[in-house]
């Protein structure tokens, strides 16, 4: 299947973050168009564009929009808050639609504001992402100086180093100057989002998406692309692949086309030994899987999920307990605190997982873990523990005897994993403060 | 009034509640002082009308801030699994090695501090090394001893 540019349509050969270069190009119609439209009508062109939400939960967009009480059925302000806190490990598409498409991203937010009838945006963007937020706010300021803003406040909030903030109730907690620890739903942020008030929390991508949905029409993108999964995704595809990096294409592409067409294949005349196709807290695909196309139905029904649009490939020198530990230590570092399974789910399951790798452990561990996993599972406030346990019980699912054979003897790549050595956050959380007498 | 206090005012203005402006305060602050002390506490409470123990309630829980001193260069190695998988504990040894100390540890004449974290959000162009908050991709261990003399020479 060919490259399909949409969200980043026109950036190969224009500098889009130029607000005339992008004006140029046809931008800004599609705000005009949205602004001349009702409303209702303009949530009605994303319902029947199926566009489904491209942060990782894959929701109907449009009915999340539907989800918001006009004005005249609430007391308090609408809140547009959209979602750049992108810190899946292996998702790096959203970094690319702000520095790349910045307009395009901000005048989706625009024409979602319309749709919403709200007054208020606030952009979340992950406190490291500097280049980003500087683009961003360039970007913000021509439109602001176009005249563009029609009365809208757009805020661009800067994170400060919290995966958890990604989700959307944490994201919440964390603009409201908090510490980012989820909330529990119900009530829903279309309800009572932030400052108790109803807010749609989308994600970048989607937000950049709106733009072309209603320059083209919903009917037209909806012809895009399996029916479950509408449209294009910029894939983020990093791992063991030649050419790492973020390819637009339409849903529905398979991961052997993204990976060997688009990718390059495998370097160094190694073997593709498994695939996350969905940033790394989904479950696992082994190589008779990739024949898989990356759509919403076809990946659930090889027992993953299409999550962030993240694939990262591993080739045969990776030991899979390693990549266990050292996604597990992830999820334990970031792990908020708030619900008991996660905060003390993780820091077992990194326990057990050294263990099984330092070729200490028994079968009884090996047990223990799958135990804790399943406990963890659908226990915890937020997704984040599910994030921890379904990769790693799909480790164990489908490298059975890779598992089994460290618990026979120790790790068998004996020192040849390209995951050896590793150094995780986790294990360094208190850094040594400056020596005495050095300048702070 | 701090020194700070005219600024952060600014950063409430932004938005409906005050309390919001805590993480743009407390950046602010760290980017004046270079860690968030005691002092740099009070002074962003004062601003936010908040206590100075709120304010370090938050600032713990997020990664980018500094409850300690920090070397006057900042170098963080991500060693999440797209950059693991392509050697990003090669460049963190090459680190290691060329500025003496080991991760989570500063220099002994407090220029660089080096730490690990996690993904940076650059998978495709690894490894990721984050110098000074701006991104240095596609590294490997030859890249670090050129960057480890920059960081030398200023």
């Amino acid at each position: 299947m060919p490259a399909r540019s949409i969200v980043l349509a026109g950036a190969d050969e224009r500098d889009l973050t130029k607000f005339d270069e992008y004006r140029a190009a046809g931008g800004f119609s599609a705000l005009a168009k949205a602004r001349a439209m009702e409303p209702q009508a303009v949530i009605d062109e994303v319902l029947a564009s199926s566009l489904r939400g491209r942060g990782g939960a894959f929701f109907a967009t449009g009915r999340k929009a539907s989800f918001i009480p006009k004005p005249d059925q609430t007391p308090k302000p609408i809140y547009l808050v959209i979602n750049a806190d992108e810190s899946e490990p292996g998702t790096f598409k959203d970094r690319e639609i702000m520095l790349r498409v910045p307009h395009r991203f901000l005048e989706g937010a625009l024409i979602t504001a319309h749709a919403i009838q709200s007054k208020n945006v606030f952009i979340y963007i992950r406190g490291e992402y500097l280049a980003e937020f500087e683009v961003l706010r360039a970007a913000l300021d021509e439109i602001r100086a176009a005249d563009l803003l029609a009365g809208v406040t757009v805020v661009l909030h800067r994170g400060a180093g919290a995966y958890i903030c990604g989700e959307e109730t944490a994201l919440l907690e964390s603009l409201e100057g908090k510490r980012g620890q989820p909330r529990s739903k119900p009530p829903f942020p279309a309800i009572s989002g932030v400052y108790a008030s109803p807010t749609l929390v989308n994600n970048v991508e989607t937000i950049a998406t709106v733009t072309p949905i209603i320059e083209m029409g919903g009917a037209e993108y909806a012809k895009i692309g399996p029916q479950d999964s509408t449209g294009s995704r910029v894939f983020s595809l990093s791992g063991n692949v030649a050419n790492g990096g973020n390819y637009e294409l339409e849903n529905g592409t398979t991961l052997r086309e993204l990976i060997y067409d688009f990718g390059g294949g495998i370097p160094n005349g190694r073997e593709l030994k498994a695939v996350i196709p969905g940033g790394s807290s989904v479950p696992v695909l082994t190589p008779d899987q990739i024949d898989t196309p990356l759509s919403y139905d076809a990946l659930a029904e090889a027992g993953t999920m299409f999550g962030s649009g993240a694939i990262i490939v591993i080739d045969d020198r990776a030991c899979m307990v390693q990549l266990g530990l050292r996604v597990a230590q992830f999820y334990m570092h970031e792990s908020c605190g708030k619900c008991t399974p996660c905060r003390e789910g993780t820091r077992w399951m990194v326990q057990i997982l050294h263990k099984i790798e330092d070729g200490d452990a028994s079968q009884a561990d090996l047990d223990l873990l799958l135990d804790v996993c399943d406990r963890i599972l659908g226990k915890c406030l937020c997704p984040l523990g599910d994030a921890a346990a379904m990769p790693v019980a799909s480790y164990i699912d489908r490298f059975r005897d890779e598992f089994q054979a460290h618990l026979d003897g120790g790790c068998p790549m004996d020192g040849a994993s390209s995951l050896d050595n590793l150094f995780a956050p986790v294990d360094q959380h208190h850094h040594d403060p400056v020596p005495d007498g050095a300048p702070a | 009034m701090s020194a700070l206090y005219d600024e952060i005012r600014d950063l409430v203005a932004l938005y409906p509640e005050a309390r919001s402006a805590t993480l743009p305060a407390l950046r602010l602050a760290q980017e004046r002082y270079g860690w968030l002390s005691p002092e740099a506490f009070r002074e962003v409470a004062e601003g936010l009308g908040e206590t100075p123990a709120y304010c370090m309630a938050v600032a713990s829980f997020y990664d980018m801030f500094h409850l300690e001193p920090i070397g006057t260069h900042l170098v963080e190695v991500c060693t999440n699994v797209s950059c693991a998988l392509i050697g990003a504990q090669q460049v963190l040894e090459a680190f290691e090695s060329g500025l003496g100390v080991h991760a989570g540890e500063t220099t002994p004449d407090g220029n660089v501090t080096l730490r690990t974290v996690e993904c940076a959000g650059g998978c495709g162009y690894g490894t990721v090394v984050v110098v000074d908050h701006r991104y240095r991709e596609h590294l490997k261990a030859e890249d670090v001893p050129a960057i480890v003399e920059e960081l030398r020479a200023g």
